[in-house]
């Protein structure tokens, strides 16, 4: 059986709205996780009697302003540490703010950093008395 | 007077680093604020590099105990993406492994919580049996944690019928010793004790803090994964095992009964496996996002998977079930007596490896 995935595109503005909504329907918090793309996409997760709906938010760069929600869900608060020590993102009035020492990263921000380009190319392993040659 | 009381990353009941600033007024503990990130190791951003078949040993790899159940998810969520469609033996397979899984963690956190209430034999009784457990593990996979038996497409090692249902067989005579010990933990006075009363969890706090697994069904919520037909769960009859009380012994008596649960689920594998093929070939490269959950013995487990049609997968995001129990470990700490700190800290059945992914 392949479950359901429901992704629904919002904005920092509308995002409150929506998790309250969530929250008032039922939903439990599942996830917040981000993806480095040209940008930046930020998805937040529920689940309500398997029932599994996603937000995802795109954002240009990470220093656009986004609102936490552990207002609404507390602990959203540990997710949203999270996404400022791995991804740099500005996340405002977390509950609890570690300030970026949530983790003990030897480079901040690290995941906010592009994906090295897909390799095209596979070198060809010379053996002895051949050319080396590319594919 | 209030007074804070560091308590790990070093702590003889924590296997694993996790920190803890305990604010105490007397011996109540009043707040609680939590640090991790003593060992992140950053295998998510690993997956932009290594070839997503490869993939597979690192997801094993995040966790010590629910090693399998990891990998198998990955490849359950890249199959997804990619439309593969997987053996049915190779199905139940993998869900007879899981099983496994799920027993011998039981058994380690039974040993876990019996040491840290200062009951040693049951922790020595309790890992003694699971080492049965990791036994025959071994003799079907050839490792005792890291089975490496699963791959994106199916499994790489088949378990004939016979042996399977010797399997069955023996893992029901085990049973009778899992029963001798689930009595010494929901009957014997002084761990009751320990565990009555202790750290309650209310149905709609478990569900408003994001709880998971155990903890979630022990404050009566009847959520598991499974449900979602994962594998070969779809053609398995089972029910969540639940309890109404939500404190540290219905956190107990939960896991005690899902032994009993993956012995009977594993004991129906040993019936109703088909034959054929266990894996097929898989061609072509995955795109796409999908999420993949399933339930390993600590709890849900979240896979995120995005792909672009390369070989390296986009982005990889796992959310362990450890994470999600963190907040609402918080909630049962506030108010309890220091002395319950330890057995608090062990109910939620903290994997902070999995956790520092």
């Amino acid at each position: 059986m392949i479950e359901s995935q429901d992704f629904r595109e919002t904005t920092p503005e509308r995002l409150i709205g929506e998790v309250q909504g969530m929250r008032d329907a039922g939903y439990r918090l599942v996830q917040i996780g981000a993806t480095r793309t040209e940008g930046f996409e930020i998805n937040y997760s529920f689940d309500r009697n398997l029932e599994f709906v996603n937000f995802k938010i795109r954002l240009a760069d990470n220093t656009e302003v986004i609102p936490s929600i552990s207002g609404v869900y507390w602990s959203a608060f540990l997710y949203e540490n999270e996404l400022h020590d791995l991804f740099g993102l500005n996340i405002k009035n977390i509950h609890i703010d570690y300030q970026g020492h949530f983790y003990r990263v030897a480079r901040p921000a690290a995941f906010a950093e592009k994906p090295p380009p897909p390799k095209i190319k596979r070198a060809v392993k010379p053996t002895a008395g051949t050319e080396v040659k590319e594919t | 007077m209030r007074t804070i009381i560091p308590f790990g990353p070093q702590h003889p009941v924590l296997p694993e680093p996790i920190h803890l600033d305990l604010v105490v007024e007397d011996e109540t503990v009043v707040d609680v604020i939590p640090s991790i990130g003593f060992i992140h190791r950053g295998l998510e951003k690993l997956v932009e590099k290594k070839d997503f078949q490869e993939f597979v040993y690192v997801a094993e790899r995040i966790c010590g105990i629910c090693s399998f159940i990891h990998g198998m998810t990955y490849c359950h969520g890249v199959e997804q993406l990619m439309k593969i469609e997987v053996p049915p033996r190779a199905h139940y397979l993998r869900t007879v492994w899981s099983e496994l899984s799920r027993i011998h963690s039981h058994l380690l956190w039974l040993g876990l919580i019996a040491d840290a209430f200062g009951f040693e034999s049951l922790f020595m009784h309790s890992w003694r049996l699971r080492e049965k457990v990791l036994d025959i593990i071994e003799a079907t996979t050839g490792g005792r944690v890291i089975f490496g038996s699963c791959k994106i497409g199916g499994v790489r090692r088949d378990i004939e019928n016979g042996t399977l249902r010797e399997i069955a067989a023996k893992l029901r005579d085990y049973a009778v010793e899992y029963k001798d010990l689930g009595n010494v933990f929901l009957n014997d006075l002084t761990v009751k004790r320990r565990l009555c009363g202790v750290g309650v969890l209310s149905g709609p706090d478990a569900l408003g803090l994001g709880s998971v697994g155990p903890m979630l069904r022990a404050s009566g919520v009847a959520q598991d994964m499974r449900l979602l037909k994962y594998a070969a769960y779809g053609g398995i009859d089972f029910a969540p095992v639940t309890a109404e009380e939500g404190d540290s012994y219905a956190r107990c008596a939960v896991r005690i009964g899902e032994i009993f649960q993956s012995v009977e689920i594993i004991r129906q594998c040993s019936e109703k496996i088909p034959g054929g093929a266990i894996e097929i070939k898989v061609t072509g490269l995955p795109e796409g996002e999908f999420y993949a959950r399933t339930e390993q013995p600590r709890g849900e487990v979240i896979y995120y998977i995005k792909a672009n049609g390369t070989k390296n997968l986009e982005r990889l995001r796992v959310r362990t079930p450890t994470f999600a129990n963190i907040p609402p470990m918080l909630k049962i700490m506030t108010g309890c007596q220091l002395a319950d700190v330890p057995v608090l800290v062990l109910t939620i059945d903290p994997c902070i490896s999995c956790t520092e992914r």
